[in-house]
């Protein structure tokens, strides 16, 4: 482990690297704060960018400064205005926007960015320690437990989705892997559902698709229902400075909710929403007597428990990326496609063939958290200007990100069509109450679940790898009660609820 | 009907005509060397149609939860009526107008343009601030595109250059 630190530090503190690492938090710390971008939209739209770079090291490190920079800018949105940016920083809001209406704004950034750096960077530590040994456990994996793998993944996304939503996340990633489909197929090169179109030869652009199921609906959104944007005055940010009583008291909230964060990062499907609700959740009950009642008005304890948590959690979710290649949520869904474009493919053998960039993320994520801290604590009053920009001006902008970044992708007019065409599609869903986080990773993994599967039905003349490997049948078994054992207390609840309505 | 049930009827659709390519018309192309493989491009389409039938169907048919009370700033259908929906359609042909100019207008001249029109659309005014902006963004990306990240974008229309 030494040796591959110091590998992963002589590749990280090259000038140019550090400058992404800085670039990427800059980035992601500015745009996050936008109401409506969230990490996946941002990234998205830094995909061009990390491409054209052409280094995979390099790439990955701007993106993942992106990544903790989007978290970290969707809470200063969360406090200073209760919009949060994103998904993961609703729980800040809870906490963190009365503090700022208490006039302590100042204090509140200072929790919320100590809590981030110790989050993020006690999830660097256990992700140093769990992903080689995860890794070295998949390399035994063969193509059948990598199909059996990735089947659990997606039915685990699903499981996660919350009650009465896993039929439509199925069906949403039923979806994805059909859209996956299109193009020239796994085995043989024979162009299936093109419908004789040469630019559907070579299958949907994921940077599209992602572009088209995130940013465009949310731009959308933005310009339906200016109240979801609430720009205004973020007010003068002043005393940003906590005291020892508060610091001693936010310790151990951050030392449990790093190792809690992490590890639900680690599952797939759950990622730093969840984390961050059950964190606020688990500290409002471990919490005595005034403390707990302080909870939702202005708790420090309440705002440096979910900060931690999605902190933690991001970082958690790289350990699937990084030593599976299947990716547990929507970022690093995109920042798997992302990898592919670069030509390094995610996967146990990621720590053996290119040790370089595997260990270089690893030590760009201490750089990062620590940029970030750096970054915030001075400058956060002026950062928060951004927070003033008038939407008329904001929405055309993003709109147009958004058609660059797909453009840029291909080079291709048809491709703004079809993203526009998917926008459409993705909105109409997003008002029917379906989750899209599972159709994007089922068209990313849906390529790498077909070879798979082919060359395990190769390797064993058909459906027999499914009896022969107990590993694979024991996969599937668990990906089928993820996915039936909800739907089964969802069906109870509601049998349950009519009984009472016929008891009335 | 609710918007996700036709959603679900589309998606059942959906799967029908992708289960007939999948099922009847896929297979007529392979050539006999592969037809001895035991898996073959329209295994893996097969599977899908199957499982999405299912599963549409099961969002068709179940009974639905009491809806939740909408929280503040979500999105829900309900209050469609109150939504700036005009703005939000015109946008869109706006990027679709975008994406028709994009070659024959030159990066530079087709950006400035889809910049100003949205903002218009938004409802500004203040000439004086909208075009400067604009001017200076869109040259400033294309600079950054073309030289930075070197992927040709043309800036000007073709019968300039």
């Amino acid at each position: 482990m030494i040796e591959g630190l110091l590998i992963g530090l002589s590749a990280a503190i090259s000038p140019f690297n550090l400058m992404m690492v800085v670039m990427g938090c800059m980035v992601g710390t500015l745009i996050g704060m936008l109401p409506g971008l969230g990490p996946m939209s941002i990234i998205a739209i830094m995909i061009p960018v990390a491409i054209g770079i052409g280094d995979p090291t390099a790439a990955l490190i701007l993106l993942s400064g992106v990544y903790y920079g989007a978290i970290f800018g969707g809470s200063t949105s969360s406090i200073l205005l209760n919009a949060p940016g994103v998904a993961g920083t609703v729980a800040t809001s809870f906490d963190g926007y009365p503090m700022a209406r208490k006039g302590q704004a100042g204090k509140a950034l200072t929790i919320a960015a100590v809590a981030s750096f110790a989050g993020g960077t006690i999830g660097a530590v256990l992700l140093m320690i769990f992903a080689p040994a995860l890794s070295s456990v998949a390399l035994l994996f063969h193509s059948a437990e990598y199909f059996a793998l990735m089947v659990v993944g997606l039915s685990a996304i699903a499981a996660f989705a919350g009650t009465g939503q896993v039929a439509k996340a199925l069906m949403m990633t039923i979806l994805g892997l059909m859209l996956g489909t299109v193009g020239e197929g796994a085995l043989s090169n024979m162009p299936r559902f093109t419908f004789g179109m040469m630019e559907l030869q070579t299958g949907f652009s994921f940077i599209t698709l992602a572009m088209a199921m995130f940013a465009l609906p949310e731009a959308l959104f933005l310009v339906m229902n200016p109240a979801r944007a609430a720009t205004g005055d973020s007010g003068k940010i002043t005393g940003m400075r906590i005291t020892g009583a508060e610091a001693r008291s936010i310790a151990p909230v951050i030392g449990r909710q790093s190792v809690q964060g992490f590890f639900i990062g680690v599952l797939p499907g759950a990622g730093a929403t969840i984390a961050s609700f059950l964190g606020y959740a688990v500290e409002r009950n471990i919490a005595k007597g005034a403390e707990q009642a302080e909870f939702g008005k202005g708790s420090v304890k309440g705002l440096a428990a979910p900060e931690t948590a999605n902190n933690a959690a991001c970082t958690g979710s790289f350990v699937p990326l990084l030593t599976l290649g299947i990716p547990g949520s929507g970022t690093t869904a995109i920042l798997l496609g992302a990898l592919l474009a670069l030509n390094v493919t995610p996967g146990p053998r990621l720590m053996i063939d290119t040790p370089d960039v595997f260990w270089a993320v690893i030590i760009s994520m201490y750089i990062g958290n620590l940029v970030l801290l750096i970054l915030n604590l001075p400058l956060i009053p002026y950062i928060a200007k951004i927070l003033t920009i008038p939407r008329t001006f904001l929405i055309p902008f993003i709109l147009f990100f958004t058609l660059m970044g797909s453009y840029l992708g291909q080079n291709n007019a048809t491709e703004l069509l079809i993203l526009v065409g998917f926008g459409v599609i993705a909105t109409i869903l997003r008002f029917a109450d379906y989750p899209l986080a599972p159709l994007l990773i089922g068209f990313i993994l849906g390529v790498m679940l077909e070879n798979n599967f082919a060359r395990a039905m190769q390797l064993y003349q058909g459906f027999d790898f499914i009896l022969e490997r107990p590993m694979t049948l024991g996969l599937l078994v668990l990906a089928a009660l993820l996915v039936i054992l909800p739907s089964y207390r969802a069906y109870r609840a509601r049998k349950r609820a009519e009984g009472v309505a016929d008891g009335d | 009907m609710a918007l996700d049930r036709w959603v679900a009827l589309a998606f059942v659709a959906l799967c029908c005509v992708y289960g007939y390519a999948a099922f009847f018309t896929m297979d007529d192309i392979l050539p006999p060397i592969l037809q001895r493989n035991p898996v073959w491009p329209s295994t893996f389409p097969k599977i899908l149609t199957v499982l999405g039938m299912l599963v549409g169907l099961i969002v068709l048919f179940t009974p639905k939860a009491k809806d939740d009370p909408a929280r503040d700033g979500t999105i829900n259908l309900s209050r469609l009526g109150d939504y700036h929906i005009v703005q939000a359609v015109s946008l869109l042909a706006l990027m679709v107008a975008y994406a028709l100019t994009l070659r024959p207008l030159g990066f530079v001249g087709a950006t400035v343009g889809f910049l100003v029109i949205g903002s218009l659309i938004l409802g500004e005014r203040r000439f004086h601030i909208l075009l400067p902006v604009t001017i200076v963004a869109a040259a400033s990306i294309w600079y950054l595109v073309q030289e930075v990240l070197g992927i040709f974008l043309r800036p000007w229309p073709g019968f300039l250059m």
